[in-house]
């Protein structure tokens, strides 16, 4: 199979593609806009629609009625646009309908800059929008994981009828790598019963709706989706370990981090210290599976992000206070450096003494 | 006995909640009498929004989609590009097409976006409480402007009709009343043209409906359809404001 | 001959309709019906000719209007 260069804003396009998405409403932002001008080429070229919306708020009520009238419907943006896609989302969420929702992470708060970053973490995972509600949220960390990862986002997203968030920064947006395709196979979209396509006399009514006016249904609603979304933390945890075997001090970094932090490893190792990575690939549901195991035998933790402080809240309640929790992250559009994040190992690795 | 008049099919027989006297009864079951009379209930797709209405899925029993405020324009474009050949519309109020939704209307029908809303324009927020709406009259007292609406502070009121039929992608745009039969007649033939020329392919729709809401002005049922005729359709004048150029054969 | 009917349980005492039958015959009956409202109703039914006027001005759907059908010849 020939391996084709391509960028990663292009490769969420194309692997959105080969997923059989056909329906894309985005605005521009950077640093993603490669990705709409991608599909702007590439959505005619397969029968779909690439449309550009006049805000990101209308982005995502665009994605409700598409996905509602059943069809594998994309969008993405930045920090600034998914904060306007909140509402949408709940409401995405709320009245069960798939989705794939693409963050190409920048520096914040508010207006912030163009540059790479991870901020957006707590956002996606501990819902933005109103209400009890997840969104299904995966980090790839390299483009080839990127196409592999937007297949299982659509898939995910119709098996359980849930929005997929796809976490990526600015680095992985631009960076160039060799990718594998697959064979071009036109994914048909599954069927979907419950889409809003007209109604055939004396068949069922279809309603996509999130408003349960009545307390009880309401409740009774919400019990529902808490199901679903305790079957979907049961099942779909994704993660990758890297020289986790003895490893005293274990490293979490997803994204870009993850691998500045393999190199890391790399380092410690050569030095003789036990030295290991846990990658979360979906971040929500958070791979406490892995956490479960490794809080026993390992002796310290270290969340390295590129933000303030996010990832490592839902690290610390996987390791349920057994070891101690740290924290290593650069943000705005500094990249933690692997001589760094070695050198804060090894401090942490002496028991704090450099 | 042959009968004149009867519930239309579209329309569920349920007691509906509004107000005693308020209009959306009467504006909802003339899109209901339309849909029969085109027979285009299996293609058609409604949009509701948030306000009074929010409900409207209850009494109209095709598919059905809710949508957040404001944005049933953008929802019934998702809507459209994916099933081009439904019958799509939007059922909203002033907060949802004339303040919220403005963006979103707006653009729908400078695309030329192949959908038809309905407005309802009652020159009020009745749900929330009778708030001002960007359509309430200049002298309107409101629960937010309860020494009645000044020029100086929130402007005048919005004229939308008006505002979009300067954008090419409208093809048809008019404003009816439901203050008597006579009007409610003419606004259910807008409301036949509005969705015959969208099923036509030429372009964005919209039908202003001057309605009453006797609840939030204070009025009595038929007060309220005095007041609407006396103060409403001299700033908002009925009227085809855009008409495509073709006129549809029925 | 017109035959006019009213769903009682259903008329909220708008009087809408009272405002637009050509003939005056529409009037709030005296007894209120199950939602507390004085239902509209016509005393007088063998005067209405079945303009269904009332009918369409009615937010609730309270009325159903016939017709005999007219016979050619």
């Amino acid at each position: 199979m020939a391996k084709v260069l391509m960028k990663g804003n292009e490769a969420l396009g194309e692997g959105a593609v080969r997923a059989g998405c056909r329906y894309f409403f985005g605005y521009p932002i950077t640093p993603q806009s490669e990705l709409p001008h991608y599909l702007a080429k590439r959505m005619p070229q397969v029968g779909g629609v690439y449309l550009q919306s006049e805000s990101e708020t209308a982005a995502a009520n665009m994605v409700y009625g598409a996905a509602g009238a059943g069809a594998r419907v994309m969008t993405s943006s930045s920090g600034p646009g998914i904060t306007l896609m909140q509402e949408g989302l709940s409401y995405l969420a709320g009245a069960e309908l798939p989705c794939v929702v693409v963050n190409m992470i920048r520096g914040g708060p508010g207006l912030g800059n163009i540059a790479p970053a991870q901020s957006d973490y707590l956002q996606a995972v501990k819902g933005g929008g109103h209400g009890d509600y997840r969104l299904i949220v995966l980090a790839p960390a390299s483009v080839q994981e990127i196409i592999d990862l937007m297949q299982d986002a659509f898939d995910l997203a119709d098996k359980y009828r849930n929005p997929v968030m796809l976490l990526a920064d600015g680095i992985l947006g631009q960076m160039m790598e060799p990718v594998e395709l697959s064979e071009e196979v036109l994914v048909q979209a599954p069927e979907k019963a419950w889409a809003a396509t007209g109604r055939k006399k004396g068949g069922p009514r279809r309603l996509i709706n999130s408003l349960y006016i009545v307390p009880e249904e309401c409740e009774k609603h919400n019990i529902e989706l808490a199901q679903k979304y305790a079957v979907i933390a049961k099942e779909e945890q994704r993660w990758e370990e890297y020289q986790l075997d003895n490893a005293k001090l274990v490293i979490v970094a997803f994204g870009t981090c993850a691998r500045i932090c393999k190199a890391v490893v790399d380092r410690a190792r050569q030095e003789g210290l036990a030295v290991g990575l846990i990658r979360p690939i979906s971040v929500w549901p958070f791979p406490n599976d892995v956490f479960a195991r490794v809080r026993e035998t390992a002796e310290q933790f270290l969340s390295v992000e590129m933000n303030m402080g996010q990832m490592v809240e839902d690290v610390r309640l996987a390791v349920e206070g057994r070891k101690p929790v740290h924290f290593y992250g650069r943000v705005g559009g500094m990249i933690p450096v692997a001589r760094d994040v070695l050198a804060e190992v090894k401090k942490l690795y002496n028991g704090g003494a450099v | 006995m042959k009968k004149i008049f009867t519930r239309p099919e579209s329309l569920n027989d349920i007691p509906f909640h509004y107000c005693p006297g308020c209009t959306h009864g009467i504006a909802h079951r003339l899109v209901a009498e339309v849909i029969d009379e085109m027979d285009i209930y299996e293609r058609a797709l409604g949009i509701a929004p948030v306000g009074c209405s929010v409900f409207i899925f209850n009494y109209l029993n095709i598919d059905m989609y809710q949508a957040a405020h404001g944005r049933a324009p953008a929802v019934g474009t998702g809507v459209k590009r994916v099933l081009p050949d439904r019958l799509v519309f939007t059922y909203q109020g002033d907060g949802d097409a004339a303040a919220i939704g403005t963006g979103e209307l707006v653009h729908a029908a400078a695309r030329g976006e192949k959908i038809t809303v309905i407005f309802i324009n009652n020159a009020i927020y009745a749900m929330t409480g009778g708030q001002m709406a960007p359509t309430t009259l200049l002298g309107q007292k409101t629960t937010t402007t309860p020494y009645g609406r000044d020029k100086d502070v929130n402007g005048l009121p919005v004229k939308v009709c008006e505002m979009l039929a300067p954008l090419d992608g409208t093809a048809y745009l008019a404003r009816v009343s439901l203050h008597n039969p006579k009007h409610i007649a003419m606004a259910k033939k807008a409301i036949r043209k509005a969705f015959d020329v969208q099923m036509r392919g030429d372009g964005f729709t919209l039908v202003e409906i001057l309605s009453a809401c006797p609840t939030n002005w204070g009025l009595s049922p038929l007060e309220a359809l005095k007041w609407l005729e006396e103060n409403m359709i001299s700033y908002y004048p009925l009227g085809e404001y855009k008409t495509p150029a073709e006129e549809v054969q029925l | 001959m017109a035959q006019i009917t009213f769903r009682e349980d259903r008329c909220k005492g708008c009087k809408l309709c009272t405002a637009v039958c050509p003939k005056q015959l529409i009037k709030m009956a005296g007894h209120i019906n199950v939602m507390g409202f004085h239902p509209a109703t016509v005393e007088e039914p063998e005067k209405c000719t079945g303009c269904a006027l009332c009918a369409r001005m009615c937010p609730d759907l309270v009325i159903e209007v016939a017709k005999e059908e007219k016979k050619v010849g």
